[in-house]
């Protein structure tokens, strides 16, 4: 369990440090450091874990289970190389002065304060603590979606704000509703514990716990990006500062996810109908859909990156919609897939676009020449994405696809038909910025790519083979969520 | 017996009336820093205007000349059936609350009428706007009473009272909203700041006035005590309905005592709130009256709604 | 059960709810902004008084917190901090012209209704008291983003915003009698880091579009530009 606090106290350690310390120039280093600590302990949790089971601290406040584990892990593998490429990369915009030191000052504490929210969302076994938790995120990430202060990174952070925060005050609503029909069974202390709710799930009331499901899918929906409610992200992934885009694509979707999938047990344990998991289908299937189709319409090349976000969101969505050991085995596999291989894009796209000096789609052109490992960076980062084999998003999306062959055949089509729009959709615009022209003017960027090579690496790793300990520890998860080991 | 109470009740309701306009103004006076007239300058005022010789136009017809004779007796009848002092008289039996918005809507016909009648601009300026504003204020007058009669489950005004009477002190949302727009209305209806302003004669804005722009002598003598007859029921009914303790359910003397007591202090109160409130608020533009209503008419529905969804039972 | 016979305490909770979604309406129907501030404000205190009722009869002493919590936050701090803005951008005399205002308001009373509706399915398990006060909140809420799709002004949207949470908080004091107290304590914590996140954000709005109008806001979209 000690592990479990150090996981929480190290980032606000780090709040606390930058907040005080303010700018200077080895800073960057030591956020890294701070993270590198980090997923140390979040890997002595996970092998406590994998050791003894599920922990459940002694206040039971904290709760951790094959599901989050992997998740935290996750959540600080990603931080750290995030945390490794915002390094050189916010040195390198300080010195084109687009930022001050105050601002960087804001941006590494509130980058551990974001890592914090992450972990606390994770990690906690109370439903209203991982509400708060989760607007936490929001409010410490708005103010770094503005951090160039422009009019456009104003309005993406305005929209950001206030999108995030009415959506989520729904998942309050819901939380609110769940809560009510807790305490109508036992005692109201402890009603809000997750882990005293799935015990009882089948007491609690299946009405009450359908809308309040209703509420959280939206609520927290509005922070994965589930269309209608996708608005706020492609401007909040397009105009705030790369390193953010890239946490908040690999790691603030899935942690939303990951509260309505939480829910989404508990209605299931409740309720006969699986009215959840077609609200789910339903609204990952229309994410998907729209959001491959909108790939095609981009001109800016973060916002064409975080549809793609939008996109893969609705996957899994529909994937843990579908439920069923395959189907969830797949999702979790996805939601790690992805998050590996959107960061490390982000990552690639970021330096691209200090390269070319802008974002737009139309002026980056002949990556390959300019700076050769950028280009490769973004060619095989957008292979994996667009799910080719044998990159790992190819073998989950084969599981999905399996899964929906299964269980509902008539919707193979239609997701057939998505990911061939939303393949086609990334090509065009990515194939002339790897291959095309090089305009005059384009010099090189000191970079660091470890970070893209990890993490594709990685992406093909688990696309070849999943290592033993990985599938162990998904099937472990899938069990607790679908209630069936997989395959 | 019951009779001659129901009788002296409507007489009180006639000779108070003026009373009440006379206090409004003694207080709405002192409330603006100004010397106030007397408490009986509206007796005065009316016996002045009747001694006065009045003045017809030649184009007026017999419209003209009835009409403020019509309009003060459907107001004495609508006033005769309000419960004063006390509940359960002849004449509540015999009309229940929608017979007076009838007398009213009434009263107020032929009003309009004789602000037509004799052809003049403002005359038919005024009746325009009053009709105007009647055809809003009447829905959300109506909306408020028929929360009142569901609660009741009657449309008699004595009937409701009792009921209110019997049940003690409830908190009842639908009231609040109930009672805040009959008062909205009331304010509209009755040409009080900051629907219309009963002190001025400005042509661009008035609308009661502009009607009876033509009357002199004991026609506007009679128009005059009918609308403060109106001012005084509106407020009665805000004051008995939703404050209904003091008023006498036996015929006794005491309680009848009791009674006249406790409506002149309900009465003194509201008219200090409308003094203050006539003295705090701007006459609004016409235009806006419309908004104004359509507030009152929300407040109504709301309340009616509320009494369907928050009290109704299960 | 008609209203007579319930208690005294669910007469005054009905009483609070109709006020409290009257407050709402009150808002959604207003183009000043520094009346708009007052109404939310008295929405705040209407909800301190419930939360204070709420924990003098359930003599649960906790909520007392959360009612001065809410008093500090919702009556006090937030709406100074936005009339102070209001003064200094100098925007108390501006009415903002709320165009069809009727539509607007009769919107807000389907999204009423429309908040019984959803509710419905939990009739028969609840008393009525709490499916009213849950409704009643749930159409604060969405009150809250009705107000906030109908003006453009960026302090009505906080205004909005703050008058979601105030519907939120009613439903977690009537139904639930009030969260377990660190969430409460965390949802605390939240709004008033909104609050000052707002009064930050009007500041870079303001000197990136000189106005508050986020109609103005407009630079992203999809389409091309």
């Amino acid at each position: 369990m000690i592990a479990a606090y150090l996981v929480l106290f190290i980032p606000f350690a780090g709040i606390i440090f930058f907040a005080l310390a303010g700018h200077k120039a080895d800073t960057g280093k030591i956020n890294v450091r701070f993270n590198l600590i980090c997923l140390l302990a979040t890997i002595w949790l996970a092998v406590n874990v994998l050791n003894q089971g599920t922990i459940l601290s002694s206040d039971k406040a904290f709760l951790i289970d094959p599901f989050n584990v992997y998740l935290i892990v996750l959540t600080a593998f990603i931080g750290l190389t995030t945390a490794i490429f915002s390094s050189p990369y916010m040195a390198h915009e300080k010195e084109l002065g687009k930022l001050t030191d105050n601002r960087l000052r804001l941006y590494y504490s509130m980058y551990q304060g974001f890592m914090l929210a992450m972990y606390l969302v994770l990690t906690t076994n109370n439903m209203g603590v991982m509400w708060v938790a989760m607007e936490g995120a929001t409010l410490a990430t708005v103010m770094l979606v503005s951090l160039y202060r422009t009019p456009e990174s104003v309005e993406a952070a305005w929209k950001y704000f206030i999108l995030c925060g009415v959506g989520i005050a729904q998942a309050l609503f819901g939380t609110i509703l769940l809560y009510y029909a807790a305490v109508q069974i036992g005692d109201a202390e402890n009603s809000l514990l997750w882990s005293v709710l799935y015990e009882n799930a089948g007491k609690l009331n299946p009405e009450i716990l359908e809308i309040a499901f209703v509420f959280m899918l939206i609520g927290y929906g509005t922070k994965i990006g589930l269309v209608p409610l996708h608005n706020w992200l492609p401007d909040a992934h397009s105009e705030g500062p790369t390193p953010m885009s890239a946490v908040l694509s690999g790691l603030l979707l899935n942690d939303a996810l990951y509260a309505v999938v939480r829910n989404k047990m508990l209605v299931d344990g409740a309720s006969e109908s699986n009215v959840a998991g077609f609200l789910m289908m339903g609204f990952g299937m229309l994410s998907f859909l729209v959001a491959a189709f909108f790939l095609h319409r981009q001109k800016d090349i973060k916002r064409l990156f975080s549809y793609s976000s939008i996109e893969h969101m609705g996957i899994m969505t529909f994937a843990f919609g579908i439920g069923g050991a395959s189907a969830t085995f797949a999702a979790l596999l996805h939601m790690t897939v992805h998050s590996l291989t959107k960061s490390a894009i982000f990552v690639t796209v970021g330096h691209a676009a200090q390269v070319a000096g802008t974002q737009s789609m139309e002026k980056i052109r002949g990556m390959i020449r300019t700076q050769p490992s950028i280009g490769w960076g973004l060619l095989i980062g957008t292979i994996a994405i667009a799910g080719f084999p044998p990159f790992g998003v190819f073998t989950s999306e084969f599981l999905v696809l399996l899964a929906t062959m299964h269980s509902y055949p008539w919707l193979t089509p239609l997701l057939l038909l998505g990911i061939g729009i939303a393949f086609a959709g990334l090509f065009r615009h990515i194939q002339p910025i790897v291959y095309g022209e090089r305009p005059e003017g384009q010099l090189p960027v000191k970079a660091n790519l470890w970070p893209v090579i990890i993490h594709l690496g990685l992406v093909l790793w688990l696309g070849l083979a999943i290592p033993g300990f990985l599938a162990n520890w998904f099937s472990q998860a899938t069990s607790l969520i679908s209630g069936s080991a997989p395959l | 017996m019951n009779w001659l109470i129901a009788i002296l009740q409507a007489t009180l309701f006639v000779v108070l009336a003026p009373l009440l306009a006379g206090w409004l103004k003694w207080c709405k006076c002192r409330l603006q820093n100004r010397k106030a007239p007397s408490l009986l300058q509206p007796y005065r005022d009316l016996i002045k205007l009747t001694n006065k010789q009045p003045v017809v136009s030649k184009q007026a017809s017999w419209l003209f000349v009835t009409a403020p004779y019509i309009i003060f007796s459907a107001t004495v009848l609508a006033a005769s059936v309000v419960p004063l002092i006390a509940v359960d008289l002849p004449t509540s039996a015999t009309a229940d609350v929608i017979v007076m918005v009838g007398f009213f809507a009434f009263a107020r016909f032929f009003q309009a009428l004789a602000g037509l009648d004799t052809g003049t601009a403002f005359g038919g300026m005024g009746s325009s706007r009053e009709m105007t504003i009647s055809s809003l204020a009447e829905p959300a007058m109506l909306m408020a009473i028929f929360t009142l009669t569901m609660t009741a489950s009657t449309t008699n005004l004595s009937g409701v009272i009792i009921y209110l009477l019997d049940h003690g002190l409830v908190l009842r949302p639908s009231f609040g909203f109930a009672v805040f727009a009959l008062i909205l209305v009331a304010v509209a209806e009755t040409g009080r700041v900051p629907v219309d302003n009963p002190a001025t004669h400005l042509e661009l804005t008035m609308i009661h006035e502009a009607m009876i722009l033509e009357y002199s002598g004991r026609y506007l003598a009679m128009i005059e005590w009918a609308s403060q007859l109106k001012l005084m029921i509106y407020g009665v009914l805000i004051a008995n309905i939703f404050l209904p303790r003091g008023i006498a359910e036996s015929f006794t003397a005491k309680a009848l005592g009791y009674g006249l007591l406790a409506i002149m202090v309900k009465l003194a109160l509201l008219a200090v709130l409308l003094a203050i409130a006539e003295t705090l608020f701007a006459k609004m533009r016409l235009f806006r009256v419309q908004e104004y209503l359509g507030f009152a008419y929300l407040l109504g529905v709301l309340g009616m709604l509320s009494h369907i969804i928050l009290e109704a039972s299960r | 059960m008609s209203i007579e016979q319930t208690d005294f305490y669910t007469q005054a909770i009905l009483s609070m709810a109709a006020l409290i979604g009257l407050t709402s309406f009150l808002m959604l129907g207003q183009g000043r902004l520094l009346r708009l501030i007052f109404v939310f404000a008295l929405q705040g205190f209407l909800l301190t008084l419930t939360t204070a009722l709420a924990a003098y009869i359930l003599k649960n002493p906790h909520l007392y917190i959360s009612a001065v919590l809410t008093l500090m936050l919702k009556v006090i701090f937030i709406p100074w901090m936005l009339k102070r803005e209001v003064i200094q951008t100098n925007m108390h005399r501006d009415i903002e012209a709320l165009h069809n205002k009727t539509m607007v308001m009769l919107s807000g009373a389907c999204l009423m209704v429309f908040s019984y509706y959803v509710l419905h399915p939990i009739v028969h398990t609840t008393a009525p008291v709490m499916l009213n006060a849950l409704a009643v909140s749930l159409s604060v809420v969405l009150l809250g983003m009705l107000l906030m799709i109908s003006h453009r002004q960026a302090i009505a949207h906080v205004v909005g915003f703050m008058s979601i949470e105030n519907g939120l908080f009613f439903a977690a004091i009537i139904a639930t009698k009030g969260m377990p107290m660190v969430v409460e304590l965390g949802i605390a914590f939240d709004v008033l880091v909104a609050a000052v996140l707002f009064g930050i954000f009007f500041l870079h709005i303001r000197s990136s579009i000189d106005s508050l109008d986020v109609d103005l806001l407009n630079k992203l979209n999809e389409v091309d530009k």
